[in-house]
């Protein structure tokens, strides 16, 4: 059971040699173990998730079972899920009870899927380690000594340490790919629009998108089917006839164009990672498929691009959190000023008031010209690289991250640093376009190194493809951290 | 020293939607606090607006009305500040590219009409209220009118003195009703003015502006104008300067009070809101939202100045509320016919709709704008004048009984009533000459000093006479037959 993928778990569970039931049991009794040691969840919740499980089993009874009924899903904790703590990694909401489901929790509660529970994360997904938890670091399965990436590491983790069959995450700069490459699993942003963003703590809101974890391509394809959809709730979901992101993964890649962009290589890949870069490509040659080298000459401007424009958007996201209505109101306070200054000073860690500062600074009068109107120009321009290089090739291929999983405080301290470590991913991003992340070797350290592969618009059923004959033909995606 | 005022007002007027302008709940006014609040209302995490078309449908009417570039493309616009009745931390708002851009509203300022030109106009959100009552040391958020959908319309300075603006707000205030997109409520808040203040020296630069709020009703705007005026001037002319601040009117005290100085103004932050697209309207659309629309005031005016050749002050009186001027459209169609013309007589028409129905209404509680007269019982009874059945006089007081009983009964009665009150009560105009004769006969014979006054040459003597004739006749004699058999007795 431990290393089923969603197919083979489904197979077993309509042959009824096993029941939702004893599935839930046993990822909770290991998510309650070796889960606990990762700090991997932020709520867990045996009755509701168990309750789920049995309302499974009678659909699958009922031989009413969709492709996704009975599995068990691990929900980033920044998607509200009626009657679940709902946290967002901060202890501004470390007490607040969602009273809605997001729009992807509605998605899989209605395919008949099972909340695993609710997974740590960087408070208010600002982060790339899970360091910035109020909930305390999440440990990497393959190293716990090292971060699994952030900041959707808690699902990340829990996927690679087999606590659950699969997770959801969110990637505002990097938050699903980052943390899979480090944590030797797939995770998958679609294109910006697809999945509904409603439900969902807003971070940065032109950049959020939700997206699956998992051990396989097939999986993230499976996944994807039950959480895309048009969602009138979001003026910013795009109303496209639905696809099965399944159609096309048996596809050969023979004749494949896949770009190589000049910048990713040029400087900054740990020579590890290059290596196993290098070794994906030469995979990808004896699948047929053509390598073209391709140019993103702005793309060298999308890391501080990313940092006038994410925090400008959290600036105003995140000034709901004033302790009036919900959230963690201060126990002492003169007057309302005072309220808002402690409530949020309180309420806050470090990293989160860095970014709202950030954004209230480029947002002020006489800076915004200079800083959020000249980054929204080269945000185009970053795009417009994308789309140019996408006249040449059909997917284009890279590392997700410079480096492999990092010592827990390496580089806290180092907010420059630490932003560095999405400088591949943030692009993606900015141009609204869909990327993932798969697992292609190991470093001395053996610690895992990810592929990265970005789709032009729409392109996510052609990336679970080339992602798909790559897992055909290596085993990386089987492997698993020693330990779990 | 002579002084120039300039003025300029902002309007905050309550959409007429059912719902809110960014979420399903209902905008009805005096729910129970915080019943009509939704998960989108209260910002709760995670929940996003989504745009009420409705709202965008009655900014595309106010463009045409006011003959406004609608822009094909505007963008919502996060306004950042604190505030506990500000749920989000931001208003959703408009701010570099406005739906409503430019546009003017011609107004009557005494019998001259004046043009003012509107800056922009655009879509945004109310906040919800605090409540200071009843909390003992603390206070309430009531959050039902929070997301309100609101039009802010901005004029240029183009007004020069309290009068014109509150003429312009009056306009405005008829405007917006006229074309269905405000309930026009002041007491409840759905139209709201703040006005921009400043004096200054002929030919001399615009001064510096005070922003007057709290302006709930057309008498306090004029009062807190004419006050502001007075304060700045005479502070000028004391040697002070006049600070640019927010001044707020206290109607018990007839005072303006600062509230907050440009100093403490706050940097709202404004940046497109990433949540909302940017809001398209296309031609077919503003073309579908024209069609449906009522014949506008400005269009309505210059009909019946050029149709049925009306003074453009009786027009502009006609044109100043849909209900009026509809009461006059009705007329037009179920009144008499004018002899010389193939439609309805329109200056008697307007006459009635000025001088009984227009007044009546305002004798009325003009908040509640309610008619007690059908068009088609009033023009029967302006029928019965014209074919000479009923003097004018005897009909004026027909009217009021209708008004009045009408409105008692709440049920108002069709034209046909008309001639049953005539009849029943003898109302008929007496027209026969020798009868109307006899009576003259008889006045002449009693009031021989005014018969000499009038032969001398005392032209009031005349209009006794003809005064003494009606009241002989209880108000039912035909006047112009009285008046031409008085005069040929008289020369005779």
């Amino acid at each position: 059971m431990l290393n089923y993928t969603i197919r083979q778990l489904t197979a077993e569970l309509a042959a009824k040699r096993v029941s939702s039931v004893e599935v839930a049991e046993f990822f909770l009794k290991r998510i309650n173990t070796l889960g606990k040691a990762l700090n991997a969840f932020i709520s867990v919740d045996e009755e509701k998730t168990l309750a789920a499980a049995a309302a499974a089993d009678r659909l699958i009874a009922a031989g009413k079972a969709g492709p996704l009924t009975g599995v068990p899903v691990a929900h980033k904790d920044i998607f509200c899920a009626n009657g679940w703590k709902t946290t967002c990694g901060s202890k501004m909401l470390a007490n607040f009870i969602a009273p809605y489901d997001a729009h992807v929790i509605e998605q899989f509660n209605a395919a008949g899927s099972v909340i695993a529970g609710k997974t740590n994360m960087d408070e208010f997904a600002m982060g790339s380690s899970n360091e910035t938890s109020f909930f305390g670091p999440v440990r990497n399965p393959w190293n716990t000594e090292t971060v699994p990436g952030g900041s959707s590491g808690g699902s990340a983790a829990a996927v690679a340490a087999r606590l659950t069959p699969v997770a959801t995450g969110t990637d505002t700069g990097g938050s699903i790919r980052q943390p899979a490459a480090l944590t030797g699993i797939c995770g998958l942003k679609p294109t910006y629009g697809v999945v509904s963003r409603y439900g969902m703590i807003a971070f940065a809101s032109s950049l959020d998108q939700a997206g699956p974890f998992a051990k396989t391509a097939e999986d993230l394809a499976l996944m994807l089917n039950a959480m895309a959809g048009f969602d009138a709730r979001d003026s910013t979901s795009l109303q496209r006839e639905g696809e099965d992101y399944t159609r096309d993964l048996v596809k050969p890649l023979a004749g494949l164009r896949v770009g190589l962009p000049r910048e990713f290589f040029a400087e900054g890949m740990a020579p590890d990672v290059a290596k196993a870069i290098d070794e994906a490509i030469a995979q990808y040659k004896k699948l047929g498929c053509e390598m073209v080298e391709v140019s993103l000459p702005n793309m060298k401007l999308s890391v501080p691009v990313y940092y006038v424009l994410a925090p400008a958007e959290a600036s105003s996201n995140l000034s709901r959190f004033d302790g009036v209505r919900y959230g963690h109101r201060a126990p002492e306070y003169s007057d309302l000023i005072d309220m808002y200054n402690k409530s949020r000073a309180q309420g806050f860690g470090a990293e989160v008031k860095r970014r709202i500062l950030i954004g209230t600074y480029v947002l002020s009068h006489g800076y915004y010209d200079a800083y959020y109107i000249k980054a929204q120009k080269l945000r185009r321009l970053i795009a417009q690289d994308f789309t140019e290089a996408f006249k040449q090739c059909d997917v284009i291929l890279g590392p997700t991250s410079p480096g492999t999983a990092f010592k827990i405080g390496e580089k806290s301290g180092d907010p420059v640093q630490m932003y560095l470590s999405d400088i591949y991913t943030i692009a993606v991003n900015l141009a609204g376009l869909p990327g993932m992340s798969l697992p292609c070797g190991f470093d001395s350290a053996k610690l895992p190194v990810g592929l990265q592969l970005i789709g032009n618009y729409f392109g996510e059923a052609k990336m679970l493809n080339v992602a798909h004959q790559y897992q055909l033909a290596t085993d990386w995606h089987q492997r698993m951290p020693q330990g779990s | 020293m002579k002084w120039e005022v300039v003025i300029g007002l902002e309007t905050h007027a309550q959409l007429s939607t059912r719902s809110k302008i960014f979420s399903g709940s209902s905008t009805a006014f005096g729910a129970s606090p915080n019943s009509q609040a939704s998960a989108v209302d209260i910002a709760l995490p995670g929940v996003l607006p989504v745009l009420n078309k409705g709202a965008v449908e009655r900014a595309i009417r106010f463009g045409l009305a006011v003959g406004a570039k609608i822009a094909p493309r505007s963008i919502f616009a996060r306004k950042n500040y604190f505030y506990p009745d500000l749920p989000k931390g931001y208003q959703i708002s408009q701010y570099e590219l406005p739906v409503v851009q430019g546009g003017s509203l011609s107004v009557m300022v005494g019998d001259k009409e004046k043009t003012v030109r509107l800056t922009r106009a655009h879509l945004e959100e109310d906040a919800g209220k605090s409540l200071h009552e009843d909390f003992q040391g603390m206070s309430g958020i009531d959050l039902n009118r929070a997301g309100t959908p609101l039009l802010e319309i901005v004029t240029e300075p183009d007004m020069a003195s309290a009068e014109e603006a509150v003429a312009y707000a009056k306009a405005l205030h008829a405007l917006v009703q006229w074309i269905g997109i405000c309930d026009g409520n002041m007491q409840e808040g759905s139209f709201r003015c703040d006005a921009n203040v400043s004096v200054r020296r002929p030919g001399e630069p615009l001064g510096t502006r005070c922003e007057i709020k709290n302006l709930n009703s057309f008498n306090f705007m004029e009062k807190a104008i004419q006050y502001e005026v007075r304060r700045q001037i005479e502070l000028i002319e004391d040697g002070g300067k006049v600070v640019q601040e927010t001044r707020l009117y206290d109607p018990d005290k007839d005072e303006t009070r600062s509230m907050r100085s440009k100093e403490d103004a706050m940097d709202y932050r404004y940046f497109p809101d990433p949540d909302l697209l940017p809001l398209a309207i296309t031609p077919a659309w503003i073309e579908q939202v024209r069609v449906n629309m009522y014949e506008l005031p400005r269009e309505r005016k210059k009909r019946y100045m050029d149709e049925f050749g009306l003074s453009a002050y009786d027009a502009s009186i006609l044109i100043s509320d849909l209900d009026i001027s509809n009461c006059f459209e009705g007329l037009l169609t179920k009144g008499p016919l004018d002899v010389n013309r193939n439609y309805a007589n329109p200056k008697l028409s307007a006459n009635w709709v000025i001088g009984q129905v227009a007044r009546k209404r305002n004798d009325d509680d003009s908040s509640k704008a309610e008619f007690w007269i059908l068009s088609a019982t009033l023009g029967q009874l302006l029928k019965r004048i014209v074919d000479g059945t009923i003097s004018e006089k005897i009909a004026k007081e027909l009217f009021d009984v209708f008004w009045n009983e009408d409105k008692a009964s709440g049920l108002c009665r069709g034209p046909e009533a008309v001639d049953q009150i005539i009849a029943a009560n003898g109302l008929t105009q007496i027209s026969d000459s020798g009868e109307i004769e006899k009576i003259v006969d008889t006045v002449l014979a009693a009031n021989a000093q005014q018969v000499a006054d009038y032969k001398s040459g005392k032209e009031k003597a005349f209009n006794s006479l003809v005064g003494q004739v009606m009241k002989a006749t209880k108000g039912k004699a035909n006047p112009a037959q009285v008046n031409d058999l008085l005069k040929k007795k008289l020369a005779g």
